[in-house]
């Protein structure tokens, strides 16, 4: 017993070399000692940069508005012998396609990182309190995610595009709307085995109310997992806009989506193969990035993942313990 | 066994109740204005025609009101008739299904072909580059957007190439099922819905396999020494296809909402086309069919999924 309290003190007086990381700091210092995951995120941080630079970027490099038609030159091939409007050709009416792929990523990125935010939030506050609460309410709220899994998402949304007049604003409503029951299914049964953990427990003995509990003691545990899933949910978002857009129910034109641009493709197949190439390969290259530092952040959230299998076992069964903060 | 099935099928009932509500909210919720929707074009409609119109349509009732009437024909399977077509939207629903399933099926039998022993081989060569490799072209999959690499099929070995049809199902005139021609038209659409269990298949099966080859009896057989090849094919293998009964599941959402783009692409008659033509020219009764079609039968794969599950694996019973 002496021992153990003379090494705890030498411990705790002896300099370790480094201060101490907290949980945040050491998922950060994880990111960036992985390769993979840093270049995803700096090729979304461009992408991010650019979209929110469409403006000046058309105005003083391109000179050229993303509704500028030029019917002199549709269908122009790309090549940087043009002048930079024309870097990635023109499409049918003549328009650039560079600005348009800039104005594009604008809607994408911020549909798709706004409608995955309103999953989020939604599906959290959904699951949690439904985990937490049981009972009537669980079962209302079981109803409510196995009627919105029972239509196809992509059904539903063609339904409401050809009823509504949708702008990225009432996309990102909308997608948030209905999608937020794969978030809630989680953060549900991510809640069932936390509440009963001690500390959850302690805090109820100790008169602290349902809503403190769920918000300071279940939510930041169940947080990391929600986070990885967001970037997830945020290429799935991505995804399921530009299909709609594809298909013509979603953003319309003269708006440019990354999705609406390659809408009259399958008639450009002879005349212009990179009005099918250059928007595809953006929508793909952002979703990659998007799975990738999902990929890296859940490795980084929970080192354990890493460890053996047995350890691995373990931890598919249980949250990580990251402990209360 | 009995009673298991008997209680997924009640718990099924308000499921169906809650996608009927959302889809007769949606389409009285919209703006549009249904009289003039039938009436296209035809703008000489006295008010008492348009009163008229409402009543016999049953569109002057209070809402619940509505919604009996709305529930009463779907349950009858009664959706009106097509505003395009002008037949009953059920059977023009009832004559596409066999063409979706018929890319389906196949594209999933690829997809497990391909993509069930890619999960085995990232199990056995774990962190190693084999790995690595199924791991990246798995997620590149899921990454792609199935219209785009359509578009790419069609451009490159449609287009460019000559090797492939660009779309519908046979070469015109030549009206077969089953024959060589028809093959040929589904190689496109095929890739397409096996890209979608490319994206899912090896993931789940490499983390299923890595479970079961850490458990004891796997230890055991090893231990006894039963060759590499028994111990992994027969004992780690058969325990890791259990889980795959449940992705039958929902390869039934894959199909569904992969068909609308697929059989877009490739002009192929299925029920995703149809849901696509529908909605673009408007053909309301056909676009509400369709949408409750498919919710009704990906409710009940998710019932068939439950029940095949509780059968390959007594212990889920037991549980919840």
């Amino acid at each position: 017993m002496a021992t153990q309290v003379a090494v705890a003190d030498a411990l705790s007086q002896a300099d370790l070399g480094r201060p101490s990381v907290g949980f945040w700091g050491d998922v950060s210092s994880r990111i960036r000692g992985d390769v993979t995951t840093m270049i995803a995120l700096s090729i979304l941080g461009a992408m991010i940069a650019l979209a929110l630079g469409a403006d000046l970027l058309s105005d003083h490099v391109f000179g050229v508005s993303y509704s500028k038609q030029d019917l002199l030159r549709t269908f122009e091939r790309p090549s940087f012998a043009n002048e930079p409007a024309f870097w990635l050709g023109a499409d049918n009416l003549g328009r650039s396609e560079v600005v348009r792929l800039l104005y594009g990523a604008r809607v994408s990125l911020f549909i798709g990182i706004f409608a995955a935010l309103v999953q989020l939030t939604l599906g959290l506050a959904v699951g949690v309190s439904a985990g937490y609460f049981r009972g009537r309410w669980d079962d209302i709220a079981v109803w409510l995610i196995s009627t919105l899994n029972g239509i196809p998402t992509l059904y539903l949304l063609i339904i409401v595009g050809l009823l509504f007049r949708l702008d990225p604003i009432s996309l990102v409503i909308l997608i948030g709307l209905l999608g937020w029951t794969g978030e809630a299914n989680l953060a549900r049964g991510q809640t069932f085995a936390w509440r009963e953990r001690d500390f959850v427990v302690a805090a109820r003995t100790l008169g602290a109310s349902p809503f403190r509990i769920m918000l300071r003691h279940i939510v930041p545990n169940i947080l990391p997992l929600m986070i990885v899933t967001g970037m997830l949910t945020i290429g799935g978002v991505i995804l399921a806009e530009s299909a709609l857009s594809y298909l013509g129910f979603g953003i319309q034109p003269p708006v440019p989506s990354w999705g609406n641009m390659l809408t009259g493709a399958t008639g450009f197949y002879y005349k212009g193969p990179h009005l099918i190439v250059v928007p595809g390969i953006a929508i793909s290259l952002t979703v990659l990035c998007l799975y990738l530092i999902g990929d890296g952040l859940r490795d980084a959230l929970d080192p354990r993942l890493r460890g053996s299998q047995a350890v691995k076992r373990i931890s598919r069964r249980r949250p990580p313990a990251v402990g209360p903060r | 066994m009995g009673r298991y099935v008997a209680r997924r099928l009640v718990q099924a009932i308000p499921t169906l109740f809650g996608i009927m509500l959302l889809t007769f909210l949606l389409t009285r919720l919209s703006p549009t204005d249904p009289v003039q929707l039938m009436l296209a074009g035809q703008s000489d409609l006295t008010l008492e025609d348009r009163q008229e119109l409402l009543h016999e349509l049953g569109l002057d009732k209070a809402l619940p009101l509505q919604f009996v009437d709305f529930a009463w024909d779907v349950v009858r399977l009664d959706f009106g008739n097509s505003f395009y077509y002008h037949r009953p939207a059920i059977q023009l629903i009832a004559e596409r299904i066999p063409n979706t399933a018929q890319l389906a099926i196949a594209g999933f039998v690829v997809a497990a072909l391909i993509g069930i022993p890619l999960g085995i081989i990232a199990a056995l060569f774990r962190g190693r580059l084999l790995d690595h490799g199924i791991r990246i072209t798995s997620v590149l999959a899921s990454a792609v957007p199935d219209f785009f690499l359509g578009l790419l099929f069609v451009l490159f070995l449609g287009v460019q190439l000559r090797w492939f049809p660009i779309g519908s199902m046979n070469v015109i005139g030549e009206g077969c099922g089953l024959c060589w021609d028809r093959a040929w038209h589904m190689v496109g659409p095929v890739l397409l819905y096996a890209n979608g269990g490319l994206a899912v298949y090896p993931r789940y099966l490499r983390t299923e396999m890595l479970e079961i080859l850490a458990q004891d009896y796997i230890r055991t057989a090893r231990s006894k020494g039963l060759r590499e090849r028994i111990v992994v094919g027969g004992h780690a293998l058969r325990n890791a296809l259990i889980p795959v009964v449940t992705l039958f599941g929902g390869i039934l959402t894959i199909v569904l909402s992969g068909s609308v783009i697929i059989e877009q692409i490739f002009s192929w008659p299925g029920l995703g086309r149809l849901l696509f033509e529908a909605a673009s020219a408007k053909d309301y009764p056909v676009v509400t069919a369709a949408v409750l079609v498919g919710g009704f039968l990906l409710v009940l794969s998710y019932i068939l999924r439950d029940i095949a599950y509780a059968w390959v694996d007594p212990r889920i019973k037991v549980g919840k």
